[in-house]
């Protein structure tokens, strides 16, 4: 592995630590040892290939795949081991931001917002439910949507609206799953700038799974190439640009 | 001809389906109970498919009476019209026929819907947002589909009975009281109980394979379509095998 940056000097509170990571399906060994530390109030862009095992990871990360062996660890438990009401109160405080932003179609923006906070174990009154929708749906700037139907929402308003939803727990770590993907180059910039605001606002730590080099560039404070399904490089932006290794160039020409 | 890969490819079905009822029966048991899911799921399969379900019994009523009647005519017994017509519908046509149309409109349905949610995340959404998808999506549909099925073949029966009233009127005079009465004068409780009963084990075929086929949908929009398609195919199939074990087991009985 060519670590640019080390991982032990960097300061804070290490929020989510992946160890010696495997997944496999059938002959394909997705995850080979694969191994990521994500710090407080971090920002952290996993890049690499189509099919390199990035949304793998990240499921695995919030419990939806069960890797074959290694340690997932947030919040001091690991992950693979939990029973699914454990996993549900560690799920309360992580939120998952899926590639094709995943809206309930038969629910109102209102009813998609409000299903987790029915869902969890915390308990919200009518009122907190009511309030904390629209001071999300005000964050991403989507306020008069709160009565429409997924299906009449733009591309970009989807997006913002799963950010929304995605936010409704307060969650202290975000996963994020190519969250341009699929929009154009301004729609997908101003995604990122909410990204970022999102986390200055609320502090949180987020885990970016990406192959836009903009967001790369913009939205992370270290990133780690995977390459055959294990940590290749890890630095930051402006230091892997300058990386020689053929592997990690090809990422950044 | 090689069978073998079709073979394979029934019993991993097989193997597949059973492994889901399996698990429904081991979670359907546990809290947290899905009371508003299944109350809502009870109106979407049972009260929104009455307008189907009524219109053909009332045709399927009407035409298999006058169908018969010519026959009925020429042997002298078109008196036994109403008893005839009583006994086919309660004790076969209606709940098959029912269970098939169902089928069509409800299996379909929940295989696409459960398909598409698949295929867009929605399903790992639900399970991110801590929400136990299994539960919240399969447990309440099949649970539906299970109570709502004899429902719709009780009133489906009544309305088929009442269209054959009409049949039987459309070329004679049989007032509504004496055909009711010559309908339940030759029904007994064995041949309505098991016909009654059988509309469950219909009603949780549709369900089930609904869900299993939606639920483990994959390749995208194509899969949407091949979880609606064999949903329908296979249900229809199985509640034709569950009709043909009922009526042994009924024989064996002595209830036929």
């Amino acid at each position: 592995m060519i670590e640019v940056n080390n991982d032990k000097s960097l300061p804070g509170k290490r929020v989510l630590i992946i160890q010696h990571l495997y997944k496999s399906f059938g002959n394909n060994h997705v995850l080979n040892d694969f191994n990521l530390e994500l710090q407080k109030g971090e920002s952290v862009v996993v890049l690499g290939k189509s099919g390199s095992g990035k949304s793998v990871m990240i499921k695995c990360v919030v419990g939806l795949l069960q890797p074959d062996k290694g340690t997932i660890t947030m919040f001091g438990k690991n992950i693979p081991d939990l029973q699914d009401d454990e996993l549900d109160r560690i799920r309360a405080k992580v939120g998952f931001l899926f590639q094709g932003n995943a809206l309930y179609d038969s629910m109102t923006v209102r009813g998609n917002l409000e299903f987790p906070m029915r869902r969890t174990w915390i308990q919200f009154t009518q009122q907190e439910v009511n309030q904390r929708v629209i001071e999300t749906l005000e964050d991403v700037g989507l306020a008069h949507t709160i009565d429409m139907m997924p299906a009449e929402l733009s591309g970009g308003m989807r997006k913002r609206i799963a950010l929304a939803r995605t936010l409704i727990l307060r969650p202290e770590i975000i996963l994020y799953d190519e969250p341009t993907t699929g929009l154009d180059p301004i729609t997908g910039k101003e995604i990122i700038e909410l990204m970022n605001e999102i986390q200055e606002k609320y502090n949180t730590s987020s885990l970016i799974i990406s192959h836009d080099m903009k967001c790369v560039q913009t939205a992370s404070d270290r990133v780690v190439v995977l390459i055959d399904g294990r940590c290749y490089a890890i630095g930051t932006y402006d230091e892997l640009k300058q990386n020689t290794d053929p592997k990690v160039k090809e990422f950044f020409e | 001809m090689n069978f073998a890969p079709g073979l394979k490819l029934f019993l991993t079905e097989v193997g597949g389906l059973s492994r889901f009822a399996g698990r429904l029966f081991k979670q359907g048991f546990k809290p947290r109970y899905e009371v508003g899911e299944f109350i809502k799921q009870c109106f979407v399969i049972g009260y929104k498919s009455l307008p189907l379900i009524g219109l053909t019994s009332f045709i399927l009523g009407l035409v298999l009476t006058m169908q018969l009647r010519p026959s009925m005519v020429s042997y002298g017994v078109e008196s036994q019209l109403p008893a005839i017509v009583g006994i086919a519908v309660i004790r076969e046509i209606g709940p098959v026929i029912t269970a098939l149309i169902f089928a069509g409109k409800i299996g379909s349905s929940i295989g696409a819907e459960l398909g598409s949610m698949r295929v867009t995340e929605q399903i790992d959404a639900m399970e991110v947002s801590g929400t136990n998808p299994f539960k919240y999506l399969v447990i309440t549909r099949v649970l539906a589909a299970t109570f709502m099925l004899p429902v719709l073949v009780m009133l489906g029966d009544a309305i088929s009975l009442f269209g054959s009233w009409i049949g039987i009127n459309i070329r004679g005079a049989t007032s509504f009281y004496l055909y009711w009465t010559q309908v339940f004068d030759n029904l007994a409780f064995s041949d309505v109980l098991p016909a009654f009963f059988k509309s469950y084990f219909f009603g949780f075929a549709v369900g089930i394979i609904g869900c299993y086929k939606g639920y483990n949908s994959s390749k995208g929009t194509e899969g949407v379509g091949l979880s609606a398609n064999s949903a329908v195919v296979v249900s229809s199939i199985v509640i034709f095998i569950i009709d043909l074990l009922a009526v042994q087991i009924t024989d064996a009985l002595g209830l036929n």
